[in-house]
């Protein structure tokens, strides 16, 4: 059977959230493969919950926020655009692939740029292939035995 | 935590039952932890839907709920509501969003079937963890702000001071009036724009309810439904209009000249001035791009004719701050340049003109007292109105800007009425005659022999340019020098066509203003991609936005006419009367608050709250969380190094769990 990647997604409920629900209104298709948390803003996406994602088995998590300059809170995300880098380093030390997690700006009403960034993200992963945090846990043991 | 969960899988009717497989997902959410019982339904939102909910809980004691249906943008509430009256806590339901993010969204109905299961997973196991939480009721302040004086802000601004609510209107330019100030007449009905008004307009200068701050600005917003604090910048006018008596002597002596804004260029005002004669406030401001005072010379012309005394070169802007319960936006559109089409020649042949120097030029106060006249003072034999010019276009603007078409006819008339003679050539796409007398307005246009050609014009040609050209492009007899050509494929013929004639009018796309970016982030207000403010709902809540209490009226929501923006004008209005009216709201008290056994004094979270929220107590060494300011986003919550700070319904623990959730499937 092929790789069928699973994807969190944490989007922001003023503008992301609300540009997912558009694409549905609008009866846009996509790949099935993001299940979706929602938070009030992007600020709130805390490097634990990205971590506790890839941990549950998610090979993918998608981050989706205002654009730079509409967050409903003034300035959640930028916020958390600063916060990433760190976290991209940190997903290397524990040898994930950077690339996994993304992080995105969908407005309320781009309905079809979430579709888009849906479609990608889930084809990227999918030539990444499954993350299979388990199988990469080595290392320590390795040594030890 | 949770222990008895009741999960309702609504079918809405075909459009979750049409692509997933309703009873599989209520089989897999039997076998999730503490779920104790499962059900679908046809239309959960229904009453009969509700009432089942609500049943259930008193007769199963079920202590958390799940509904899988639409998004929780769409009813949250409504199953709140109906969770809160069945005596359980509201903020222990959660919401499985199975059909905009499910249904709707898949091809595959088994995909979609085991999507809708994964989403109903993780709010189940969020159920579990969501705890109780108390509404917080705030009070609403009894006054209002409306922003914008063009016919919509003067409509909600009258509306509400017409219900007793002290309103502040504030208007960025010296007047009141926008563009509507502008027309001669107004379609379809042809009425006298200044007639209509005018009224209105000292209505509002008048009205003991109203402050009116023209010249001013909206500098800053802060606060919340029913509390926002807004500072107000009044630029300085070097005028006293506590003691100007309006009586004009300044502006008739100024020796300094600038083009009319009001005019369109099209003539010259002083540099103390008000924008047109019937302007409210009629006080006069100084522009000290022309005063020549800001440029160190000496002259005191103004100053020696002001009887009351009131000329003040040493004003300066003021702030002022007041207090609302609710806030209008009706900032208004502005034309697309129509230099961005150099085709259409706007800018290099004088006889080319937008609509707005055409109503001008057509105005009975305007710049040639209502003649129609070319530059050099000919009268036109020939007129071509251009519409669409920069809409239903890809290259600018997408969308249709809904009135050009009805101001073409408008002028169309106009012209035919002033000058008998002229011939009058419309150049269309589709004729849009959408509004109550519109398409009768159009028929009427036909029969006084306007000649319509269906078939946007592609280029328009300077006289002597075409002649240069006119070897490949064919001879026009009897082309003057001064003269355009039209050139169109005429649709309806299948034929390139090319009409030389005296004048051409373009109709500039309805854009969303230069700074609407700006002015949509003081009111937390969010733009559609046309760049226009979004409402909350495009059918359901055309004059709400995403930010409570912040409503949005005319056409800086979206191109539209004046019978619109009066009836938007007037909805806003009534919605923050509907607010007002309320004297307090519930507001969720989904905020953030610290731990203080957690705490550890680091102050990481002080600089990083937009709302000044956060303080930190030194005796203590404690940040603590002030809930009335706190707005719920988070950010101090996810950057917490000690995890001392919980947001309030969106918990770490409740998010956890839902991950959890979404991955056990
Ligand atoms: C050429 C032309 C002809 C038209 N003819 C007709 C017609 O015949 N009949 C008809 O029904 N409709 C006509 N319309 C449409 C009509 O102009 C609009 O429906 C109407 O002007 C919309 O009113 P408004 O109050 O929403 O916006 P506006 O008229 O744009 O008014 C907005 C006001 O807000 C002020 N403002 C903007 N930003 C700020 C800020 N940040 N702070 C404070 N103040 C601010 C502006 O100075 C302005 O006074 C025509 C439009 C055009 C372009
Ligand atoms: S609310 Fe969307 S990023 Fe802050």
């Amino acid at each position: 059977m092929s790789f069928e990647p699973r994807i969190v997604g944490i989007l922001c409920n003023w503008c992301s959230y609300t540009g997912a629900d558009l694409a549905g209104t609008s009866r846009m298709k996509y790949a099935p493969n993001v299940r979706v948390v929602r938070v009030m803003c992007s600020g709130r996406m805390d490097p634990t919950l990205v971590l506790k994602a890839f941990q549950e088995g998610a090979d993918g998590v998608l981050l989706a926020g205002c654009h730079i300059g509409d967050c409903h809170y003034i300035s959640g995300n930028l916020k958390t655009l600063r916060r990433i880098p760190l976290l991209k380093r940190v997903l290397v030390e524990l040898g994930i692939e950077p690339e996994r997690l993304r992080l995105e700006w969908v407005s309320a009403s781009e309905g079809a740029r979430y579709q888009g960034v849906v479609n990608e993200f889930v084809e990227q992963i999918r030539s990444l292939g499954p993350l299979d945090l388990e199988a990469r846990r080595l290392p320590a043991t390795a040594s030890a035995s | 935590m949770a222990s008895k969960i009741g999960v309702y899988v609504c079918h809405c009717g075909m459009n979750i039952a049409g692509t997933v497989d309703v009873p599989a997902v209520i089989e897999a959410a039997k076998a999730m932890p503490r779920v104790a019982l499962s059900k679908e339904y046809k239309f959960a939102c229904s009453d009969p839907g509700q009432e089942m909910i609500k049943q259930d809980i008193k007769a199963h004691g079920l202590d958390a709920i799940v509904v899988a249906a639409c998004s929780p943008l769409m009813h949250e509430k409504t199953f709140r509501r109906a969770v809160e009256a069945a005596g359980l806590n509201p903020f222990l339901l959660s919401i499985a969003n199975i059909r905009e993010q499910g249904s709707w969204v898949t091809e595959d109905p088994a995909k979609a079937t085991e999507k809708a299961k994964a989403i109903v997973a993780g709010a189940v196991f969020r159920a579990a963890r969501q705890e109780p939480l108390e509404m917080r009721s705030v009070e609403i302040h009894r006054a209002a702000l409306v922003v914008g004086g063009g016919i919509a802000g003067i409509q909600a601004a009258l509306d509400l001071a017409d219900s007793g609510i002290p309103t502040t209107l504030v208007e960025r330019q010296p007047s009141i009036g926008g563009y509507m100030a502008m027309f001669d007449k107004t379609f379809p009905t042809l009425d006298c724009s200044a007639c209509i008004l005018t009224p209105k307009m000292t209505a509002v200068g008048q009205h003991e309810n109203i402050k009116l701050m023209a010249y001013s600005e909206v500098e800053s917003v802060s606060g919340f439904v029913g509390n926002f604090q807004v500072r107000i910048r009044r630029k300085a006018a070097y005028v006293d209009h506590t003691k100007c008596n309006g009586c004009g002597m300044c502006m008739e002596k100024c020796p300094y000249k600038a083009p009319s804004e009001f005019d369109q260029g099209l003539s010259q005002r002083r540099a103390i001035y008000v924008p047109f004669a019937q302007a409210v406030p009629n006080k006069p401001v100084i522009d000290p791009a022309t005063c020549v005072r800001f440029k160190g010379k000496k002259c005191k012309t103004c100053i020696k004719f002001c009887e009351p005394g009131a000329i003040d070169f040493e004003q300066k802007d003021s702030v002022e701050e007041v207090t609302v319960g609710s806030i209008v936006v009706a900032t208004g559109f502005q034309p697309m340049d129509a230099k961005k089409i150099p085709q259409l020649a706007y800018g290099r042949h004088p006889e080319v003109y937008t609509a707005l120097e055409f109503e001008r030029l057509n105005n009975a106060a305007g710049p040639t007292q209502g003649k129609i006249l070319t530059k050099d003072g000919r009268v036109p034999q020939s007129v071509a109105i251009l519409n669409c010019t920069g809409s239903r276009d890809t290259n600018y603007h997408e969308y249709c800007s809904r009135v050009c078409c009805m101001y073409a006819l408008k002028y169309a008339h106009l012209i035919k009425e002033k000058l008998h003679e002229a011939t009058v050539f419309d150049f269309y796409i589709d004729m849009r005659c959408f509004g109550k007398g519109y398409e009768e307005f159009y028929r009427r246009l036909q029969d006084e022999g306007v000649r319509f050609i269906r078939g946007k014009a592609a280029q328009v040609f300077g006289g002597k340019e075409y002649k240069a050209i006119a070897n490949a492009a064919g001879f026009i007899d009897g082309l003057e020098d001064h003269q355009l050509v039209v050139q169109a494929e005429d649709s309806l013929l299948g034929k390139l066509i090319r009409v030389p004639v005296d004048m051409v009018v373009l109709t500039p796309a309805v854009e969303a203003r230069a700074d609407a970016d700006e002015v949509g982030r003081k009111f937390l207000v969010s733009r559609g991609a046309d760049g226009f403010f979004l409402e909350q709902h495009p059918k359901l809540a055309p004059v709400s936005t995403t930010n409570d209490g912040v409503y949005i009226a005319g056409a800086c929501q979206g191109p539209k006419d004046i019978p619109d923006s009066v009836a938007q004008g007037s909805a806003a209005a009534g919605k923050a009367l509907g607010l007002i009216a309320r004297r307090e709201v519930e507001v969720e008290g989904t905020t953030a608050s610290v731990v203080d056994e957690l705490c550890s004094g680091c102050k990481c979270c002080l600089t990083l709250c937009a709302y000044n929220a956060i303080s930190f107590d030194a005796d203590r060494h404690r940040s603590s969380i002030n809930e009335v300011l706190c707005k719920g986003c988070g950010t101090c919550v996810a950057s917490c190094p000690s995890s001392a700070i919980k947001a309030k319904h969106f918990t770490d623990e409740q998010i956890f769990a839902e991950i959890e959730g979404l991955m056990s499937m």
